[in-house]
């Protein structure tokens, strides 16, 4: 019962993780159909520009921005909600410019060839920013600073559950519900379904398409940024190769839950958590991504577009 | 036509000579290399260039030919060329049964399977499945070729071994071209619906894709096997599997000689750059991103896939590249019913 207690919040403290870079993959798909496989890097230039800002700002402990450590918890929180605030936007904001340039730069120039051309080039954009952090940042792990936030925690039904979880799961979660009532209620969140739905129509609309599209390209790599750095806070370790691992994993949760689907890349990320931390706990760490990988074909081959996918084909 | 040939069998005879004339081993095994990846590219070609089906795992198949190969030399000493076209069909085999269940899922589905496969294969074959994979150390000790009593030892030796196959593969897909199945694979690339209309079953004939491109796969895994002698799972990872995509599209899907130009631009170039270590993949990767936008359809397509290409940019996406509703190319029709179930999903 502990374990399982235990998996469930590590599973869903990954998977919402998940969901975020997620939501980048199912946004660019559903305006686009362009499976954006550079995405999982912007997620780690997320982790990385953490690092940066923690080194810049010479945080080291979660006092640094609140006063001396002893001085009575409050400094020490002020200190913590100040250094997520304020590095998660710059580095939000930061990624979000690498992502637009990435668009204009190996997207929009193929936004009419064949389906094959635009594959390969983000994967070649994918190498570039992998090498270019490599070489800025040498290719060995990386560690961010210990106690960026204060080292707490609070007992639930008999387990542990640290800050850095409660975090990570309230800050994804928020993330989620923003993004789905702006999608939802405003004007250019419906410019942006409107454009998924069909080009052409959304501009005989009226609606500017490229200017929906370059949106699509900073909140898609802003969500992925904001991911990094928790992750990054998570597992302190970082390295240029983790967008490769992260990315293909939250691919897959957007597969999983039907690509272009902004609800379904929540659920499947989340269920894509669950599923690695159970099949980690009950079955084999080793096999956990065959397991998962395994789990994705199966629920494809039964729905084979996805777990809230719309049917496609359903006229042919 | 006599006259082109000829100019083929020139270039065949130059080439057969590049051994003798560069007498340099490291630059022979480039070519050795250069003709298993070419084996490769060839090999997707039919999936990916062909019958237009998004795959992204083609490592698990090379990598199937390759421990195929290592497993039956070293635990029962057969000879490994022998073992060549038991490597193929263990590889069609395995083409066969993995994508028989998932080849009603649509483009980018399929690509996502197609990952999944590589990574489970890999995965079982760091895993040491059954116990004959040798775990991530892999399998050593693997025999080299024997011809009667000669023992092909040295890369130029390789050279000619692994590009009389190259030459055959070359020829065998020449022949699939102008086939009934080569051209049912191309229909079915070009609209599945209309050629489903024309009597054409669709899941044979991406079967079929499936089982050849794998077998030959596993033809270029035990070459592989061969020449090295060790193999190591991670040999065959994702990136492998991007590799060899991006030759089939960089080279131009569906051409012969554009998918040997294609492995010669992802394999051989970037070994002319060895001595920028470092900076070397980066300019890979912006070079892969600039040849794609100079050049969408890839550096030398075949006028078939010119011309869809083309079609595509003037009129937009056939139906089925974009989803199941015939009003895509319409925006009048597109306006007046986008139903429910018509394009898009960006929707809660």
């Amino acid at each position: 019962m502990q374990l399982f207690a235990q998996q469930l919040v590590n599973g869903l403290t990954l998977g919402s993780v998940y969901a975020l870079v997620a939501l980048g993959y199912t946004m660019v798909y559903g305006v686009l159909r362009l499976i954006n496989f550079a995405h999982g890097e912007l997620f780690m230039l997320g982790a990385y520009l953490t690092l940066s800002a923690t080194t810049v700002l010479g945080l080291g402990s979660a006092s640094a921005l609140g006063g001396a450590p002893a001085a009575g918890g409050g400094n020490v929180w002020q200190g913590a909600v100040l250094f997520l605030v304020i590095v998660a936007i710059g580095v939000a904001v930061a990624v979000a410019a690498v992502g637009l340039a990435l668009e204009r730069i190996a997207y929009r120039p193929l936004r009419h060839s064949t389906r094959l051309a635009p594959v390969v080039s983000a994967l070649g954009a994918s190498v570039f920013l992998q090498n270019a952090v490599m070489l800025i940042y040498g290719p060995r792990y990386q560690v961010l600073p210990e106690g960026l936030l204060p080292a707490w925690s609070a007992p639930v039904f008999g387990i542990e559950i640290t800050l850095l979880q409660f975090v990570i799961l309230g800050i994804s979660v928020a993330l989620m519900v923003g993004l789905y009532l702006f999608v939802q209620r405003t004007a250019l969140g419906m410019a942006i379904r409107a454009t998924a739905l069909d080009h052409e129509a959304a501009r005989l609309m009226g609606i500017k398409v490229d200017r929906v599209i370059q949106w699509v390209f900073v909140l898609g790599p802003a969500l992925g940024a904001v991911a990094g750095l928790l992750i990054g806070l998570y597992y302190r370790q970082i390295n240029f190769t983790m967008g490769w691992t992260y990315g293909l994993r939250a691919f897959t949760a957007a597969i999983l839950g039907g690509i272009g689907n902004i609800p379904g890349a929540m659920v499947g990320g989340l269920l894509l958590g669950l599923l690695e931390a159970m099949g980690s706990g009950y079955i084999s760490v080793a096999w956990k991504d065959a397991i998962t990988f395994f789990v994705l074909i199966l629920i494809l081959i039964v729905r084979p577009t996805g777990l809230l996918g719309e049917r496609v084909a359903e006229k042919l | 036509m006599r006259h082109a040939w000829l100019w083929v069998a020139a270039a065949g005879v130059a080439w057969a000579l590049f051994p003798v004339v560069v007498r340099n081993a490291y630059w022979i095994d480039v070519a050795n290399f250069y003709g298993i990846y070419a084996l490769l590219a060839l090999s997707l070609n039919l999936i990916v260039g062909e019958a237009g089906l998004f795959n992204l795992g083609h490592a698990a198949f090379y990598a199937v030919g390759a421990y195929t190969t290592a497993i039956l030399n070293t635990r029962f000493e057969i000879p490994t060329l022998v073992l060549l076209p038991v490597s193929f069909a263990v590889a069609a085999a395995a083409g066969a049964i993995l994508t028989r269940p998932i080849l009603h899922l649509r483009g980018d589905y399929l690509a996502m399977v197609t990952i999944g496969f590589g990574e489970i294969v890999r995965i079982a074959l760091t895993n040491n499945l059954f116990g004959l994979t040798g775990g991530p150390n892999g399998i050593f000790g693997i025999d080299r070729p024997v011809l009667g009593s000669f023992t092909i030892r040295q890369p130029a030796h390789y050279f000619h071994l692994i590009w009389v196959i190259v030459a055959a593969t070359i020829w065998i897909t020449l022949r699939l071209q102008r086939s009934r199945i080569g051209r049912a694979w191309n229909y079915i690339r070009e609209d599945e619906v209309a050629a489903q209309a024309m009597g054409i079953d669709p899941v044979r004939v991406k079967l079929l894709a499936f089982v050849l491109g794998a077998g030959l796969a596993g033809v270029a895994g035990s070459l592989y096997a061969a020449r090295m002698t060790v193999i190591a799972p991670e040999r065959f990872n994702f990136w492998e599997s991007v590799v060899i995509f991006s030759m089939v599209v960089l080279g131009g899907p569906g051409s012969i000689p554009g998918v040997m130009l294609g492995a010669f631009a992802m394999w051989v170039l970037p070994e002319l750059f060895r001595e920028f270590a470092q900076a070397r993949m980066l300019v890979f990767g912006a070079a892969m991103v600039a040849m794609m936008v100079f050049r969408p359809e890839g550096l030398w397509p075949s006028a078939l896939w010119l011309r869809a290409a083309r079609a595509y940019r003037e009129v937009g996406p056939a139906p089925e590249a974009t989803s199941s509703t015939a009003q895509a190319n319409s925006p009048i029709e597109g306006m007046a019913a986008p139903g429910p179930q018509t394009r898009g999903s960006a929707h809660g």
